[in-house]
């Protein structure tokens, strides 16, 4: 065998147990479940073909849409999030002596974030007993019932998501970024007797504008796509499907009720929203940035 | 003084971080009368007016019906978690050689492909999994009809009968660890890390006769280690906090991971928050000894993944 041949052949040996894995796992499923979503199946009966039943079902569906509305409405932290990482790391940029002891606990939410915090945040919202209640209370405000109420659910769930994010990795990038922008400019900035909000506004601000959209595109698609767990955990989508969101529906459509083809469409339409979420990002992100 | 203001600042966001946790050490040490002891008595609402560290042990007595219970849930995440990272790491280190060092055809084509779903949706490729491995021990059935595939469960672990769950399909180490077990971030991750390491190392190599298997054990594997590490720590916190998947695999409580042992324990004791908060404490634990030894690792691994935005 020529030594070119005999390199691929390693090349093709090399990569095979991940290729097994990543067409079994990933590409043929990604196939599957196209198929499947132009069919109505319950798992247990034969597949029916339906065409585009399920996505012209889909469009009228109004629980969809309201969970649609829910999803998008606890993406809006997402500036709120970003902003507080970004004070953070503006603080945390100073060469101070134990700054790596703060860093490292402002990373803890981060890090043990999943069924075991839900269950705490869970008895932290409890209205009767729970952490918040108990201290407006102590300073005379009766608290809302959070996590049993339609109006403040999402609130509570965005005030948990606010906990778990601000300090972890979104803080992290944009301390990087802070430590890539040259003293020089702040020192210009001084000459000319500019304030600080003017030296954020027209250096930090813009120098970071790469992160910023960095962390922006990632939230989003991370948002469209979430809010599963933490719901399942505390609320089981409630009150009233206030906190459902659409990875919610698709569980419930797939793993609930057996809905296979509906719950194909939806993750589906769940993919092209991250995709056109990540080209219009791209594309406006270009104009926005600074570079 | 504007030293002074600063400290100040980060310690108040410091306690504010850790407060929920502090709470939830609180209530773990709990009697339970004190953990109703509600709106009205704030202090011994924060704190407990007597410390009960077997509170800790109870989660475990509580739970033994269950399959198993809380000693067993830990159980099946170390040995799940430990395994998919082993798996992952070691399936994207050689996969991520191949894309960085070896010459195939289809080579470009195939690693665009890998960075192509890495878009994907969880959702979308969940469903066809499922029923993939809901649907395996029936296939097999037809393939192999001798063999009751549902029954091939219990394995001699130290000299004792030990129910390792089913073989195949559902309820299984096998859907736990084998799904899971390949990734196309990790590939992706490593490949960038391998194409930073000079060529002259393994060029020498080659001239003194190494073969490429050699230059990778020998070379690059050693050379990348924090890349390794990165990886390895990465898997290790988002197997042990792993959910949804579990979550529609599992359905017997002796195969149950800690998150879903959880969820399970608070079906049915939802009003002993002492317990749940210790159990919950318990779980988080060694993600929280992880994340400080490997903390660099960890925050390197954040950065690196931003570069490919």
């Amino acid at each position: 065998m020529t030594k070119k041949g005999r390199m691929a052949l390693a090349g093709y040996l090399f990569l095979l147990p991940n290729l097994l894995g990543f067409l079994v796992f990933t590409s043929l499923p990604v196939l599957a479940s196209l198929a499947l979503s132009f069919f109505d199946w319950d798992l247990f009966t034969p597949p029916r073909f339906v065409g585009l039943h399920n996505y012209a079902k889909l469009m009228s569906d109004h629980a969809f849409w309201y969970y649609a509305f829910n999803t998008v409405f606890l993406m809006l932290a997402i500036p709120v999030n970003m902003m507080g990482a970004l004070f953070l790391a503006v603080v945390m940029n100073r060469k101070l002596r134990g700054i790596v002891v703060f860093r490292t606990i402002y990373f803890v939410p981060t890090i043990v974030t999943g069924v075991g915090t839900y269950l705490l945040w869970r008895w932290i919202f409890n209205p009767d007993y729970g952490l918040i209640n108990t201290m407006l209370h102590a300073v005379g405000i009766e608290g809302p019932k959070w996590l049993q109420s339609i109006a403040w659910a999402k609130p509570a769930l965005m005030l948990m998501g606010f906990w778990t994010a601000v300090g972890g990795n979104n803080m992290i990038l944009y301390l990087a970024a802070l430590q890539g922008v040259s003293p020089e400019l702040y020192e210009a900035a001084d000459i000319d007797g500019a304030n600080k909000w003017q030296k954020f506004w027209r250096i930090t601000w813009p120098m970071v504008s790469p992160t910023t959209f960095f962390i922006l595109t990632m939230s989003l698609i991370g948002g469209f796509q979430g809010g599963f767990e933490q719901a399942m955990v505390m609320t089981g989508g409630g009150p009233a499907g206030a906190t459902t969101t659409i990875s919610y529906y698709i569980y419930n459509h797939a793993f609930l009720w057996n809905h296979m083809g509906y719950a194909s469409a939806i993750a589906w339409v769940l993919f092209a929203v991250v995709l056109e979420t990540t080209l219009l990002n791209w594309r406006f992100g270009g104009r926005v940035v600074h570079y | 003084m504007r030293k002074a203001a600063t400290y100040l600042v980060l310690s108040v966001v410091g306690l504010g971080m850790l407060f929920p946790l502090l709470w939830q050490l609180s209530t773990s040490l709990k009697p339970a009368a004190d953990v109703f002891a509600g709106v009205d008595d704030p202090v011994k609402a924060l704190v407990p007016h007597e410390a009960r560290p077997e509170n800790y042990a109870r989660v475990y007595r509580a739970t033994r019906s269950m399959g198993g219970g809380f000693a067993r849930w830990y159980f099946n995440s170390i040995v799940v978690a430990v395994v998919v990272t082993l798996g992952q790491v070691t399936t994207s280190a050689c996969a991520a050689y191949a894309f960085a060092r070896l010459r195939f055809p289809g080579r470009d084509k195939l690693f665009l492909s890998y960075l192509g779903t890495m878009m994907i949706p969880g959702a979308v490729t969940m469903i066809p999994n499922f029923i993939l491995m809901r649907k395996i021990p029936e296939w097999l059935a037809t393939v192999a009809p001798g063999v009751d595939w549902l029954q091939l469960r219990e394995v001699i672990l130290l000299g004792h009968l030990f129910d390792a769950g089913r073989l195949l399909g559902l309820d299984s180490y096998f859907v736990l660890i084998v799904p899971v077990m390949f990734s196309a971030y990790g590939t992706f991750m490593l490949r960038q890390f391998f194409m930073s390491i000079p060529r002259d190392l393994e060029e020498a190599a080659t001239i003194d006769g190494c073969g490429l298997l050699q230059i990778f054990t020998k070379i690059i594997l050693p050379l990348s280690k924090p890349g390794l590490a990165t990886l390895a720590v990465f898997t290790f916190m988002g197997n042990w906090q792993s959910f949804y998947w579990p979550l529609i695999m599992l359905s017997e409580d002796s195969m149950k991971t800690l998150p879903l042992g959880l969820l399970t324990f608070m079906g049915l004791h939802s009003t002993q928050w002492e317990l749940l908060m210790a159990g919950s404490l318990m779980m988080i634990l060694p993600l929280i000894i992880v994340f400080v030894l490997g903390q660099k690792w960890f925050i390197s691994g954040i950065q690196l993944g931003a570069l490919k935005g």
